[in-house]
């Protein structure tokens, strides 16, 4: 698999912004923002309404996942580019979730609604209108899903990375900083987890870095990428991003990505956390 | 589009004796500026990122210390260092 297989560039997608065979998709941690503007064309999948049971904690499953790209248009053999804002957290996190469910032709705009705002590109108020479709979705792949159990076995064992800023993973801050700090359950990491931030992968414009860059990131952060890899933060999007880097840019093989993240993980019972810095 | 407000976004509804608060707000030639704000810990590590509102501004809830404000918009970057503390927020007014 090379870069350009999962992601693409802003002139790529301005290129096909007309193709019917290929479905914009923004999802952004701030759901409005599409309803202010977004990419021509571009449809929009919220990740906290429609990615998200609404009453379990968990995914919508396969027949879920089914109605919803059937309603937003998107056909199993439609090509589907992923942006939203923050650096594509979210974006990243669609992107894992759509290959969990097996949809293979899903790709990155590289950058996201950032670059594409800081490049002042066109931005639009138009919702388009698409043809509702068929899609049938695969169950899911937990080949790339981790679960609170395969976390606490990988501890002193396989690499675990903590994705978020160093305040939350020494227990300073239980929340990303733009975010009140309200969160009750314990601060802290997983212990034997290195704390390698999702920033460090990508460019200030958000942009992901060269494969060598990132390459030596990992290297210089002692993870032995021989070895199985869970990514985790608190709720599982930045360390999507995480997984998008090892897994679908330099393609390493068994990494997952562990949605539970510390909001579940920070507040089990009985399983052991360390606090302070690397 | 009016004039940029003065400070960072209204607190009402938040419980500043609680936060460690950092906002302020993006402004070029006096009128508020579409971009991001990123908030950079001691070390120069990234912590959190938020685009700036219509009316320029932007908030965080952070911790006591030393921290660097970065403002990225179209054609510029600009670095402020700011110290938070709890129960005041800390404002900033950014000119790129």
């Amino acid at each position: 698999m090379s870069r350009s297989d999962v992601l693409v560039d802003a002139d790529w997608v301005e290129a096909h912004i007309d193709d019917p065979k290929v479905v914009i998709v923004e999802v952004d941690e701030d759901t409005s923002a599409y309803d202010k503007n977004h990419i021509k064309n571009a449809v929009r999948i919220d990740w906290k309404k429609d990615l998200q049971d609404p009453v379990r904690r968990d995914f919508v499953d396969q027949a879920g996942f089914e109605a919803l790209l059937s309603a937003k248009g998107i056909a199993n053999d439609d090509t589907v580019i992923l942006y939203g804002g923050n650096n594509n957290w979210f974006a990243s996190y669609a992107y894992w979730y759509f290959k969990l469910y097996g949809h293979d032709a899903v790709k990155l705009l590289d950058g996201g609604r950032k670059k594409w705002e800081l490049d002042s590109r066109d931005l639009v108020a138009a919702v388009p209108e698409r043809a509702a479709t068929t899609y049938k979705a695969k169950s899911q792949d937990t080949s790339i899903r981790a679960f609170r159990d395969d976390v606490v076995a990988s501890i002193g064992a396989q690499n675990l990375v903590d994705v978020r800023s160093p305040d939350e993973f020494s227990g300073k801050l239980l929340a990303p900083a733009h975010l009140p700090q309200e969160q009750s359950q314990r601060p802290g990491h997983v212990p034997s987890a290195r704390n390698i931030p999702w920033s460090k992968n990508a460019n200030d414009d958000g942009t992901f870095k060269s494969d060598d860059e990132l390459k030596e990131l990992y290297a210089e952060e002692q993870v032995d990428l021989a070895k199985d890899t869970i990514a985790y933060c608190r709720i599982g999007e930045r360390s999507a991003l995480t997984w998008f880097v090892l897994h679908e840019l330099l393609g390493v093989g068994n990494v997952k990505n562990y949605d539970g993240s510390w909001t579940e993980y920070g507040s089990l019972v009985g399983v052991p956390i360390a606090l302070g810095a690397n | 589009m009016c004039g940029a407000k003065t400070g960072g976004p209204d607190l009402s509804g938040v419980d500043v004796a609680k936060e460690t608060i950092i906002q302020g707000s993006v402004t070029r030639d006096g009128e508020p500026v579409s971009g991001y704000v990123r908030l950079l810990d001691g070390g120069g590590e990234f912590t959190a990122e938020v685009p700036t509102s219509a009316t320029g501004q932007f908030r965080f809830f952070a911790a006591p210390g030393t921290w660097t404000l970065r403002a990225l918009v179209p054609g510029a970057t600009v670095d402020r260092t700011v110290v938070a503390q709890q129960g005041a927020a800390a404002e900033v007014a950014i000119a790129v």
